[in-house]
């Protein structure tokens, strides 16, 4: 039966990854996420039998992961911006060994130790590597605490489906706000190693190793041509946004994450004022919905790419977007949120809005 | 050299071997256990690893464990560790392959899950997982490989590198006021509740050997009965960067590093030291 329940956004993720029939979580605290590893470790193991351990640095948390991802078990690690830093090494080799497993950030503001607010200040270390090489993480960014709980099933069947981490890029924010959710039943734990896992070599097998060295550059080439052939299938596959009132738009917000929530809610304020304003909120970060975007540049005055940063998926706003028509900027930055009017004095701002 | 072109090269030298019609059943005194594969070790020659292994992969062998034992490699010398044992391995990242262990026991607390480390990579980048993984006492085995210099990196000074060593990094001799002095990690972690057996052995001679080996199959029975952590440090040599010949490393193994890292059990089961 599904549930309906009053939740704070970490608290609604730590109960889907219970109820998606997760095998282990390995973390270390850090605010605004702290709520994810309390509430596993009062929930977890008494509820599903569930493994929930406490690290003792997020360097040994994320290579825990390492170790527990190589076996095929379903596992998970949460952090915030600085937290997830210290990870980058063990993320590049997972990606590199191909290892499935969810990684979640809920991003503060940075740089440096920053502040405890919300931020998307991590879109870059995210979406365009963040540790060494070349390598890619599936990204999907929630907007709703609901989609807090959608995304942990959503991510563990990503991972496993391409055998890649995927990482959920939430906020402050939506960690700590509370929502109605509606809860997945409990999936039960199972467990069937795949033919890759390092659970044992019986007999009848030849051994399983987990490694990223591949010492002769020709195989570590051959290595990255597998990986990039892969990521290519998954912007063929995986690509996942919204749109909001883009049909008859005469300008487009382009935002992800609570961004995109609140520019729904400038796109409301817009048309009251009779400008024609529509949301694109990708959902998938990596893949990035291009083409779509490019689409709806055909119809559209312009855009206004709208984050809490200095313009990072702005970047990719533009490659997509690809010079057909203007793309302008606002962003708030240190854990500041951005209202729904400020974003509409931004609109009339920068565009000619008696013009449209 | 790729793994193919070193079974072609093994399998040269088992054709001579062949040709000189040694290989009849009463010649055989010793045999390559199945948890060891057919590929040449890379190790230089005289170099302790491939002793270690080989007792690590007899004993695996004799527990009958091989089906349910998973190994971590680490990075260093020892990075192509899962090269060579014939079980399903992980190879860390530098200093992680103590929480990479514990990530697999974790979920696999069943399965026997032994780590594989320099003194680099466990003492020096690694220095805080072993700590905690120890003091959490993780059902695992950990095998401390200290010869007291950075191996594959060339010949670097290692945290427990002694007081006037030469290294490349310490090229006047380790000088303490400087650099620190040598880490006797395994005496740390001694002091720890989580451990449940620590020693400190080496493969220098025959009968050192014989007591590794035991210490290390100790460890894998002590896991078995789920007593926490077991912590087998192995005193070697490292002919090629101390820049001697394997006797000379040996000798100079005896007369340097064993007076500073005397052999024998730090934690046993009755919660003493030998």
């Amino acid at each position: 039966m599904k549930e309906l329940k009053l939740m704070k956004g970490n608290e609604a993720l730590a109960e889907a990854v219970i109820r998606v029939g997760c095998d282990g979580y390995f973390g270390y605290p850090i605010t605004p996420q702290s709520e994810i590893l309390e509430y596993l470790s009062k929930e977890a193991y008494v509820r599903t039998g569930m493994i929930v351990l406490q690290a003792e640095s997020e360097i040994a948390s994320i290579n825990m992961i390492y170790g527990a991802a190589g076996t095929g078990k379903k596992v998970m690690t949460s952090s915030s911006s600085p937290g997830i830093s210290l990870m980058q090494e063990g993320i590049s080799y997972i990606a590199c060994a191909e290892l499935p497993c969810l990684l979640v950030n809920v991003v503060r503001g940075g740089p440096g130790l920053g502040t405890i607010q919300p931020s998307q200040g991590d879109y870059f270390q995210a979406v365009k590597g963040g540790g060494h090489g070349d390598y890619k993480l599936i990204v999907i960014a929630p907007s709703t605490v609901q989609e807090m709980v959608d995304h942990v099933k959503l991510g563990f069947d990503l991972a496993f489906k391409w055998r890649n981490p995927v990482m959920i890029l939430a906020d402050g924010a939506l960690g700590q706000m509370m929502e109605k959710v509606e809860l997945f039943e409990q999936i039960q734990r199972s467990f069937n190693p795949p033919s890759w896992a390092t659970v044992g070599k019986p007999k009848n097998r030849e051994r399983n190793f987990i490694t990223s060295l591949h010492m002769e550059p020709e195989a570590m080439e051959e290595i990255n041509k597998h990986l990039q052939a892969k990521y290519k299938k998954i912007e063929e596959e995986e690509i996942r946004f919204e749109k909001y009132m883009c049909d008859d738009a005469d300008i487009i917000l382009t935002a992800f994450g609570l961004v995109a929530r609140i520019c729904k809610k400038t796109a409301m304020l817009a048309r009251e004022k009779g400008i024609k304003v529509g949301v694109f909120r990708p959902i998938t970060l990596f893949p990035f919905p291009y083409d779509e975007l490019n689409k709806l540049a055909d119809n559209v005055k312009g855009f206004l790419d709208v984050e809490m940063n200095a313009g990072q998926m702005l970047e990719d706003v533009k490659l997509a977007v690809n010079g057909k028509t203007v793309v302008e900027f606002h962003g708030r930055m240190g854990g500041i949120v951005p209202a729904p009017e400020e974003i509409l004095h931004k609109i009339e701002e920068k565009f000619s809005v008696e013009a449209l | 050299m790729n793994e193919k072109t070193m079974l072609e090269e093994n399998k040269h030298f088992e054709e001579i071997i062949a040709e000189e019609s040694i290989c009849t059943n009463e010649n055989l005194v010793y045999e390559k256990p199945e948890t060891l594969t057919d590929i040449p070790m890379h190790y230089c020659p005289g170099c302790g690893h491939g002793v270690a292994h080989r007792i690590i992969a007899e004993a695996i062998a004799e527990l009958g464990i091989q089906e349910d034992t998973i190994g971590v490699a680490p990075v260093g010398c020892s990075v192509f560790a899962y090269n060579y044992f014939n079980i399903d391995m992980t190879e860390a990242a530098h200093g992680r392959a103590s929480a990479a262990a514990t990530g697999i026991k974790r979920v696999l607390p069943e399965k026997y899950v032994f780590s594989y480390q320099g003194d680099g990579d466990l003492a020096a980048i690694g220095t805080g997982e072993t700590i905690h993984t120890c003091n959490r006492g993780e059902n695992i085995l950990i095998v401390f490989i200290n010869n007291g210099i950075y191996g594959m990196t060339g010949g670097q000074m290692a945290p427990t590198t002694l007081p006037g060593m030469k290294s490349t990094t310490s090229p006047f001799g380790r000088d303490v006021a400087m650099m620190g002095y040598p880490l006797k990690i395994t005496d740390l972690i001694a002091t720890l509740p989580g451990v449940y057996y620590a020693t400190r052995c080496a493969v220098n001679t025959p009968n050192n050997v014989r007591k590794a080996k035991k210490a290390i199959l100790n460890s894998f029975k002590y896991q078995k009965e789920k007593k926490g952590l077991c912590f087998v440090e192995i005193v070697t040599n490292c002919p090629s960067n101390w820049k001697m010949t394997p006797l000379e490393s040996n000798k100079w193994l005896e007369e340097n590093m064993l007076p500073y890292y005397p052999l024998g059990d730090l934690k046993t089961p009755n919660g003493k030291g030998e």
